[in-house]
C-alpha cells in the first residue's frame, strides 16, 4: 500500500521542545505561542517579509493587474499517499492564482489547530509547506495560529490567501470562451480523490495510487508567454472533478460542451479503484490537473507544451465548445454512445454492488 | 485492465450491435433486472445504439430503491441512539425516509459510517466495546454472503455489540411478481449476473417454463449487455424461451455453494415488502432465530409507524417497467436527485436517477 512519505528525517530535524502535543496554551498569544512560533514557524519559513514579525506584510508592487485569492484546507486524513494538508494549502492557492492568469508571489498562512495535535505532525506539515512554497517560488509573508478545544476541529485546518501579478499577455475570463474552442486537460484524472479514499477510515484498500498535487506557477507562465490571448479560460479540476467545471462553464455560457471519453486518461489502477468503489472518475477530485479552453488553432501546440511538463504527460484535447445542447456537457463514450454528464448533486457516494 | 477493457472494446461492441440490428425484425420488450446493468446501459449510451424495435425496461434490481421507507426510518431512529454506530453502504445514505435520510441524520449528529464491507463493521464493534454497532444489511443475494459472514465472525468472537438490520431481497420472486402483473408486457429478461455468481442459474428455469420467456444471465460491461440482448433477441425471433448464461466467465451453473452455505447458516427466507412494489411472498432473507442476538430488528424492538409513500411517485410502475422514468409527470420537475420523491431517483443504479443523470432530461430527446 502506498503510504505517506515523511521528510522529517532529512536535513531539517525537529527542534527540541519541552512539549509533545499542542495545547490551548499554544494559541494564547503568550509564552507557549512564542515557543511554537519562534522555534517552528518563523525559523522554517524565514524570509525578509516574515522575519519582521509584524501584523501584516508590506511589499512593493509594479504597475499592472494583481490577482488575489483565498482557500481553506480541511482534508482528512491530514497525511495521505503523495501529499499532506500543508502541501495542498500552498499548491491549491498558488494554482487558484494561476487560473486567473497570474504568477503567485506572496502567500498568507493561517493554522487552526485542534488541541492535541502532535508537534511532530505539525513540524512535518510545516516542512512540507516550506518545500512546496520553494518549489512554486512563492514566499509566505504573514500568518496566524489559533488553537481550538479538542472536538472543535479535525487535527488541523489551514487557510491560505495569495496575491500574484497577472501576466501582461493574459486575458482569462469565461466570457472569452467561444464556439469552436478546444477543451484541453493537463493530465490524467482522479488520482487525488482516490488516494484520499484509499486511506479514509473504514474504506482503506491496498493501492499504490498517489495524489497528483503540484503547482502550476511555472507552466501557466510559460503557456501565457507563448500563447497569450489564445488561452481563453483556465480552471483547476479540484472538488467535483472534471465534470463539475465543464458543467459550470457550459451552464454559465449557455453553450454545449462535447467531450470524448477515449481522450480522457485515467490511470489503470485509479480506474480499477473507481470500478471497485462504484465512483465515476469524472467526478473525482484532482489537485494537479487543470482545464484550458483555447483557440482551436493553437490547441495542439498547447498540448505539446503541456506534455513536456513533468505533470502533463497525459495532456490532451478532450473536446470542444459547440452551439448544440446549450448548458449541457455530453460525453461521447468509447463505444460510440452518448450521455449527458450532469452536475454532481452532493458527495459522490460508493455504490452497493 | 484485464477482464474489463476487453468487454468495453469498441470493435466487439460494433460487432454485437450489427448482429442485433440484423437479427431484429419485430418489436421486443426486454427487461434488465439489475440496477448495475441499468447504470451501465445508460452510462455507456447503449440505448441510442439499439434498434428502435427494442425497448429496454429497467427492473427492480436496485437494492437501495426497493428498501421500504419504514426500514430506513428504523435505521435513522437507531442512528440517533447515542450508543449506536450505524454503518451502511454508501448510496443507502441519501435515500429519503419519512423525515430524514441517513445523510441528514449524520449532519444532525448521528454516528453514521460508510463502509465497503460488513466485516469492517465487526472490527468497529470490537474496537468500540461501549457502543452498539449496527450494519444496515441491504442488497440482493450478492451481498448476502458477506453480511452473513459478518454475523458468523461476530458470533465466533463472542461480540455482544454487533447486529445487522437485514433487508435482503431475492431476484426470482421479484421476476415472478413482475410477470404476474397484467399490465406488464415484458418478453425477455437479462438476469443479474452477480446474483447468479452466488445462487447459480437453476432457480430461473421454473420462471422460463412458467412464463415462456427467455432469460439470459448477463454481465455488466457494454459487450456483456449487448451480447445478452442479442441472445434474448435471437430466442424471441425464433419463438424460443430458454435459460442461457452469457456471463459464463464468472457464473458457474451451480453458483458458489460455499457462499450459499454461509447464507443458509444465518438467514431464512421470509416475505418481504419492496418499496414501490408492495409485499412479495418469500422474497427476502431474515436472520434465523439461532442468531437472534445479531438481529437488530429483535435486539432493538422498535415499532416504526407505517408511513405512506408520496402518492405522486410512480416508482412501483417504473420498477415493473410499466412506465419509463421520464413518463412520470414529476420527472426532473417535482422530483430530481436533489429532492427525490422516491428511491429510484436517489441511487445511481436507480432507473430514474440513471435517466436523469445520463440520458434524457425532462423527457426531451438529447440533441448532439
Amino acid at each position: 500500500m502506498s503510504e505517506y512519505k515523511s521528510i522529517l528525517s532529512s536535513s531539517c530535524p525537529m527542534p527540541k521542545l519541552d512539549f509533545e502535543i499542542i495545547t490551548m496554551g499554544h494559541g494564547s498569544g503568550g509564552l507557549l505561542t512564542h515557543k511554537l512560533l519562534d522555534a517552528g514557524v518563523f525559523d522554517v519559513l524565514s524570509n525578509e517579509y516574515l522575519d519582521k514579525q509584524h501584523d501584516g506584510a508590506v511589499f512593493e508592487v509594479t504597475p499592472g493587474k494583481m490577482a488575489f485569492t483565498t482557500d481553506s484546507y480541511v482534508v482528512s486524513p491530514i497525511f495521505f499517499p503523495g501529499g499532506n494538508i500543508g502541501e495542498l494549502a500552498i499548491n491549491g492557492t498558488v494554482n487558484d492564482l494561476c487560473m486567473c492568469g497570474a504568477k503567485a508571489a506572496f502567500i498568507s498562512l493561517s493554522f487552526i489547530i485542534e488541541e492535541g495535535l502532535r508537534v511532530s505532525d505539525f513540524w512535518e506539515i510545516l516542512l512540507h509547506i516550506k518545500q512546496a512554497a520553494d518549489h512554486a517560488g512563492v514566499k509566505i509573508v504573514t500568518g496566524d495560529t489559533k488553537v481550538v478545544e479538542r472536538g472543535k476541529g479535525d487535527k488541523i485546518f489551514i487557510n491560505t490567501s495569495g496575491v500574484g501579478k497577472v501576466h501582461p499577455k493574459a486575458d482569462i475570463s469565461v466570457d472569452r470562451i467561444k464556439t469552436g474552442d478546444k477543451v484541453i486537460i493537463s493530465n490524467d484524472i482522479a488520482r487525488h480523490g482516490i488516494a484520499i479514499m484509499s486511506v479514509r477510515e473504514g474504506l482503506e484498500f491496498e493501492s499504490d495510487i498517489e495524489s497528483d498535487t503540484c503547482h502550476f506557477n511555472t507552466i501557466i507562465e510559460q503557456l501565457l508567454e507563448d500563447f497569450g490571448k489564445g488561452i481563453h479560460f483556465l480552471r483547476d479540476a479540484t472538488r467535483g472533478g472534471l465534470s463539475t467545471i465543464l458543467n459550470e462553464v457550459s451552464k454559465s455560457l449557455l453553450k454545449g460542451i462535447a467531450i470524448h471519453q477515449k481522450d480522457i486518461v485515467v490511470d489503470e489502477s485509479v480506474a480499477g479503484a473507481c470500478e471497485l468503489l462504484g465512483l465515476d472518475p469524472l467526478y473525482v477530485a484532482n489537485e494537479g490537473v487543470f482545464v484550458a479552453f483555447v483557440e482551436a488553432s493553437i490547441a495542439d501546440q498547447v498540448v505539446q507544451k503541456l506534455k513536456n511538463w513533468e505533470n502533463g504527460i497525459h495532456a490532451a484535447v478532450i473536446g470542444e465548445v459547440i452551439d448544440g445542447h446549450p448548458g449541457q456537457v455530453v460525453l461521447h463514450s468509447q463505444i460510440g454512445g452518448r450521455r449527458v454528464v450532469n452536475m454532481l448533486v452532493g458527495e459522490q457516494l460508493p455504490r452497493i454492488c | 485492465m484485464k477482464y474489463l477493457s476487453e468487454y468495453r472494446d469498441p470493435e466487439l461492441v460494433k460487432k454485437y450491435l450489427d448482429e442485433i440490428h440484423q437479427s431484429t425484425t419485430k418489436p421486443w420488450i426486454i427487461m434488465e433486472v439489475c440496477g448495475g446493468q441499468t447504470h451501465s446501459i445508460v452510462k455507456n449510451g447503449l440505448l441510442q445504439l439499439l434498434p428502435k424495435e427494442i425497448t429496454m425496461v429497467h427492473g427492480p434490481g436496485c437494492p437501495v430503491c426497493v428498501t421500504p421507507m419504514h426500514l430506513i426510518d428504523k435505521a435513522v431512529y437507531l442512528a440517533f441512539n447515542e450508543r449506536v454506530i450505524l454503518c451502511s453502504f454508501g448510496d443507502m445514505l441519501r435515500v429519503p425516509g419519512s423525515t430524514d435520510s441517513l445523510l441528514e441524520a449524520k449532519s444532525k449528529g448521528a454516528d453514521v459510517r460508510i463502509l465497503y464491507s460488513p466485516l469492517e463493521a465487526v472490527k468497529l464493534a470490537k474496537d468500540n466495546p461501549d457502543k452498539q454497532v449496527v450494519f444496515f444489511a441491504v442488497g440482493f443475494e450478492t451481498t448476502a454472503p458477506a453480511n452473513a459472514l459478518s454475523v458468523l465472525h461476530a458470533h465466533r468472537e463472542g461480540l455482544k455489540n454487533y447486529s445487522i438490520l437485514a433487508s435482503h431481497v431475492l431476484v426470482p420472486p421479484a421476476i415472478d411478481a413482475v410477470m404476474n402483473d397484467d399490465l406488464v408486457k415484458i418478453q425477455g429478461f437479462l438476469a443479474a449476473g452477480h446474483v447468479c455468481t452466488i445462487m447459480g442459474i437453476g432457480e430461473y428455469r421454473p420462471l422460463v417454463n412458467k412464463y415462456q420467456v427467455p432469460i439470459v444471465v448477463t454481465g455488466f460491461e457494454p459487450v456483456d449487455i449487448l451480447h445478452g440482448i442479442l441472445m434474448v433477441v435471437k430466442q424471441l425471433e425464433k419463438g424460443e424461451s430458454k435459460l442461457e448464461n452469457q456471463y459464463a466467465r464468472v457464473v458457474r451453473p451451480d453458483g458458489n455453494p460455499e457462499a450459499r452455505k454461509v447464507i443458509e447458516e444465518i438467514f431464512e427466507i421470509t416475505d418481504r415488502e419492496w418499496r414501490g412494489v408492495g409485499n412479495i411472498p418469500l422474497s427476502g432473507y431474515q436472520v434465523k432465530e439461532k442468531y437472534a442476538a445479531f438481529d437488530a430488528n429483535k435486539k432493538f424492538a422498535i415499532k416504526m409507524p407505517k408511513v405512506e409513500e408520496n402518492p405522486e411517485c410512480i416508482a412501483g410502475q417504473v420498477l415493473k417497467g410499466i412506465k419509463k422514468p421520464h413518463e412520470c409527470p414529476q420527472f426532473g420537475k417535482g422530483c430530481n436527485p436533489e429532492r427525490p420523491l422516491g428511491a429510484p431517483m436517489v441511487s445511481s443504479e436507480g432507473a430514474c436517477a440513471a435517466y436523469y443523470h445520463f440520458s434524457k432530461i425532462s423527457g426531451q430527446v438529447m440533441e448532439a
